[in-house]
């Protein structure tokens, strides 16, 4: 097994109140170092709840944000300085918000040349060759390319951010939550075109979303993210079936499910993170919660198998 | 452009000031052209001639010049400086701007600070120091003035740029290998001119203004050179006795600024891409209603929606949003309205109330009735009396409700008194009471609270406190858990449901979510392109949809649980509505269509299952 992306204790911290000089009032660890790895051709779920930290790391993932400590390795190279244009080529990212993530006044044209320009100095008759394959791969037709964005619904414009991203050729492709500004119907069109693409181009993938079905449709691991930390990874399969964290296992009975009686929580939020308490960050809402949790921070350790969970009394299956 | 014109004629005043500053424009540049007297001839036996006095149409000053010929000279020169003040201000504070905004953290801290120190001074004496150091010359009070006038722009720009930086299409064109100048020269400079446009046209004549100002005060052009401001001073001496010398060039300022502030609104007006949709008119208080006739009144249901048709007409084009839509709720009991984006679910839930915006909107036909009376075209003060009374709503961003400025328990007592004039000590009491029946916890403390102080989740759960705040009938809740992460819905949807078996509240709970509506709702409408499609018992339609459009529907959602796979998809997009097909609306993306599926109407048939589908899957 070749590793596409390895980090290793990938942290990054925020500070609040920012003084003209002096130190800042405060600071928020928006991730907490984090080390994972994806297999080649893998597709990683990444769901947790707004605010836990999930567009964070995919930003110091792609070189947007440089991460305030642990290091970044695509296919065993390290890239040790946050410049997106050295990333650009092996990692890219698809956004959450189609419309707003091409310049409303350029044309679809114009956008898709920038990375083919800019990364791979293409011009010419080269150029418009690979720009119409990008298309034809996200079954767009040509004709669009001189329209302006927002001539384009949701969907096609999703597409759109696909092919652009794309055309940085590279090996690894973070999907930002890609499908949640879209309509059900045109969400499974998208699902199913990055599927093909996957097995087309050979990609590996990370797929962020809050969408628990989503992510168990589309991937082969999952990790779980709590207040900036990963609490459970494993195989999609087992994940949400059998989840090993209480965290995972509330999300799992949050997710509305026909036929099944209302679930989840009835109260409980994360923590504030300016001031985060002591010990494991969930036990405030957990029902397994002992002096232990509340003293010491639980670390990720395999509980079965593939299973990793950080947890010190993790749930039976 | 054309429809830039056009928008910009459609303002008459706009107009006006287009045609009096393009004839003063044109006279300015023919000035050197005109047989004019020579500006600064002097001629002491011609002192104050009247105006039409003979070879001086306007008359003479006290050196016996010609006036006409001073003041388009002058004319000349006051817009010259003007427009170039105006120019070098909007540059110079866009350049400032830009960088602060793009580049933010210290840059934009450091910058800022020093605008705002500038901003401190008022701002003539700003100018007259400037001028005072470098000297009097027209060139030094063109410099005042556009340095005076940097701070604006700088602060303008920064704002916007701000909220450009931060959208999704920077990161993408970082990514896509662009350096940081060729992103704010092709990515965001682009996104600014607008507004640097906008922020001219409404200064401009200011900046004329000051700059006579200065010229006024002897600070600016220098004698024997005309612009405006200085023929002013000139003439102060002789205001008394000889008044043309002061009338003339002061008819002149005013036309000039007048014309160029009523044009400079007319550009923004027309440039502002929110009034450009066509909402320049004042809205309506209650939606427009112009319908043909009114269906006589059947059932007794606690709600009754029936046929009701709501329109957008947006110039040419009839968006019908909502299509003889009729849906009925009883006591106690929630009925789902499922659809996907624009199917017109929202509008169905405003026009019960009469809350959608008009201009554009129109019911045109239908009834809703309430206990058995309408309330289509139902006078204002009744639907005011009945919102939030009887029937109230809950919006899935609970923002759009709640005040950002004032405390979430001063908006819950005044929502109390606006229905009921209890005492302020007895709403207090009744809105602590609010928050902790939706679950608030410390509501004696958090009543204090701003809405930014509190989480999305508390957000809402306060938007429904605000809902229940008179004790409605009925709650109309549009994707109130949309935004919500998915435990926190789960709270949201539990505490929904429990007020309902607690209250008998009956809710028309609206989403594109067939989980929440499984849960949740007792009967499920599912609409598509403005149209009901199919509705009945929420578990019978689940089990066994009849309609295509809901059977597909059902199948593109993963469940949870059910591993990895292939998701079904419908080829195609929804119908945009102002120009449905003949026929059934699912017909181009239906599988099993036919040609008697696209010649006439489908009806909604079925006693209490319906659907509308000439070839349904199961028989209702
Ligand atoms: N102010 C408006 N002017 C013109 N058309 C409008 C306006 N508001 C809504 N529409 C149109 O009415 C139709 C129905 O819109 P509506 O908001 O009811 O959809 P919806 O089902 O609530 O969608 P969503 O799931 O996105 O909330 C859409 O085609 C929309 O474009
Ligand atoms: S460590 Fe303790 S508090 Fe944290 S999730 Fe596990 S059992 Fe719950
Ligand atoms: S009426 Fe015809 S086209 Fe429309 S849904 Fe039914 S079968 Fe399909
Ligand atoms: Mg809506």
């Amino acid at each position: 097994m070749t590793l596409a992306l390895k980090t290793t204790d990938l942290a990054r911290t925020f500070d609040i109140g920012k003084r003209l000089i002096g130190p800042p009032r405060g600071q928020v660890h928006a991730v907490h170092p984090v080390s994972l790895e994806v297999a080649q051709g893998e597709t990683l779920g990444i769901v947790g709840e707004s605010g836990c930290g999930k567009s964070t790391l995919a930003r110091m993932l792609v070189g947007l944000l440089p991460p305030s400590a642990g290091t970044i390795e695509i296919e065993g190279r390290a890239l040790d300085r946050a410049d997106p244009a050295a990333f650009g080529r092996l990692i890219q990212y698809v956004f959450q918000d189609p419309v707003s993530s091409l310049n409303p006044r350029k044309t679809i044209r114009q956008i898709m040349e920038t990375p083919l320009r800019r990364l791979y100095g293409m011009r010419g008759r080269a150029l418009d060759a690979r720009i119409a394959e990008l298309f034809d791969a996200v079954n767009l037709r040509p004709e669009f390319l001189d329209r302006y964005p927002h001539e384009f619904s949701g969907g096609q414009a999703q597409r759109i951010g696909i092919a652009r991203a794309l055309a940085a050729s590279p090996r690894i492709l973070i999907l930002d939550e890609p499908v949640s500004a879209l309509d059900v119907s045109v969400q499974a069109q998208v699902l199913n075109l990055l599927a093909d693409l996957k097995a087309e181009f050979n990609l590996t993938y990370l797929f962020i979303s809050h969408d628990l079905a989503v992510v168990e449709a589309v991937s082969d691991r999952i990790a779980v993210l709590y207040f900036g930390s990963v609490v459970e990874t494993g195989p999609a399969e087992k994940v949400f079936a059998s989840p090993r964290h209480p965290y995972t296992k509330l999300l799992a009975d949050s997710a509305p499910v026909v036929g099944k009686p209302l679930g989840g929580a009835s109260h409980g939020e994360l923590p504030d993170p300016l001031n985060p308490p002591p010990g494991c960050a969930f036990a405030s809402r957990c029902p397994r919660a002992s002096d232990l949790c509340r003293a010491e921070v639980p670390a990720l350790r395999r509980i079965e198998g593939d299973q990793f969970a950080a947890c010190h009394h993790p749930r039976e299956p | 452009m054309s429809l830039f014109l056009r928008l910009l004629f459609r303002n008459k005043l706009a107009g006006f000031g287009a045609v009096v500053l393009g004839v003063i424009v044109v006279l300015a540049l023919l000035t050197p052209f005109l047989p004019l007297h020579p500006p600064n001839e002097t001629s002491t036996a011609n002192r104050y001639l009247r105006p039409l006095s003979d070879g001086h149409l306007l008359g003479t000053d006290h050196l016996g010049r010609d006036l006409l010929s001073r003041l388009l000279w002058g004319t000349r020169l006051s817009l010259a400086v003007g427009f170039a003040a105006a120019l070098i201000a909007g540059l110079v504070g866009a350049a400032i701007g830009v960088m602060a905004g793009y580049f933010g953290g210290r840059t934009d801290n450091v910058t800022m600070r020093g605008i705002d120190m500038l901003m401190a001074f008022p701002y003539i004496l700003l100018a007259l120091a400037i001028v005072a150091v470098l000297g009097p010359g027209l060139m030094n009070a063109l410099i005042a003035v556009a340095v005076v006038n940097i701070p604006f722009f700088a602060r303008n720009i920064r704002g916007v740029t701000v909220g450009i930086a931060h959208r999704e299409f920077i990161d993408a064109a970082r990514l896509a290998g662009m350096g940081h100048t060729r992103i704010l020269l092709t990515e965001v400079v682009p996104n600014i001119v607008p507004v640097v446009v906008i922020a001219m046209s409404t200064t401009i004549g200011w900046m004329i203004l000051e700059t006579a100002g200065l010229s006024f005060l002897g600070l600016g052009s220098q004698p024997p050179q005309a612009d405006l401001g200085s023929m002013l001073g000139e003439a102060r001496s002789a205001l008394i006795t000889s008044p043309h010398t002061s009338i003339v060039p002061g008819v002149m300022i005013l036309l000039i600024v007048m014309s160029v502030n009523l044009l400079g609104d007319g550009i923004r007006d027309a440039l502002d891409p929110r009034l450009r949709s066509g909402a320049l008119a004042r809205p309506m208080a209650a939606t427009r209603v112009d319908r043909a006739q009114v269906p006589p009144a059947k059932g007794d249901a606690l709600l009754d929606i029936d046929a009701l048709e709501t329109q957008f007409q947006v110039g040419r084009r009839t968006y019908k949003a909502v299509n003889k839509v009729s849906l009925e709720l009883k006591p106690g009991e929630c009925l789902g309205l499922i659809g996907e984006s624009g199917s017109g679910k929202s509008v169905t839930a405003l026009s019960v109330m009469g809350l959608v915006a008009s201009p554009p909107g129109v019911i045109t036909g239908g009834a809703v009735r309430l206990e058995g009376q309408d309330l289509i075209g139902a006078p204002y003060e009744l639907l005011r009396s009945l919102r939030g009374r009887r029937v109230a709503y809950i919006f899935q961003d609970p923002l759009s409700t709640l005040h950002p400025l004032y405390r979430i328990g001063d908006q819950l007592i005044e929502a109390i008194r606006v229905h009921d004039p209890v005492s302020r000590a007895a709403a207090h009491k009744r809105a602590v009471k609010l928050l902790e029946d939706v679950r608030i916890p410390n509501p004696a403390a958090r009543i204090n609270a701003f809405p930014h102080e509190l989480s999305g989740g508390m957000r809402q759960r306060v938007g429904i406190a605000m809902a229940l705040a008179n004790d409605p009938d009925i709650i109309i809740a549009d994707e109130p858990t949309t935004a919500l992460d998915v435990t926190v819905q789960a709270q949201i949807l539990a505490l929904l449901d429990e007020l309902r078996q607690r209250r008998g509240l009956a809710i028309l709970f609206i989403t594109h979510d067939f989980g929440v509506v499984g849960q949740l709702c007792d009967r499920v409408a599912v609409m598509y392109g403005g149209r009901i499609v199919e509705t009945g018992p929420t578990q019978a339609v689940l089990d066994a949809p009849a309609h295509p459009y809901t059977r597909r529907l059902i199948a593109c959602v993963p469940e949870l649980g059910g591993g990895r796979r292939i998701l079904a998809a419908i080829p195609g997009l929804p119908p945009a509505v102002d120009q449905l097909p003949e026929g059934c609306a699912f017909a181009p993306r239906c599988d099993k269509a036919q040609d008697a599926c696209r010649r006439g109407e489908v009806t909604l048939d079925g006693t209490t299952r319906k659907v509308r589908c000439l070839f349904p899957e199961v028989a209702p």
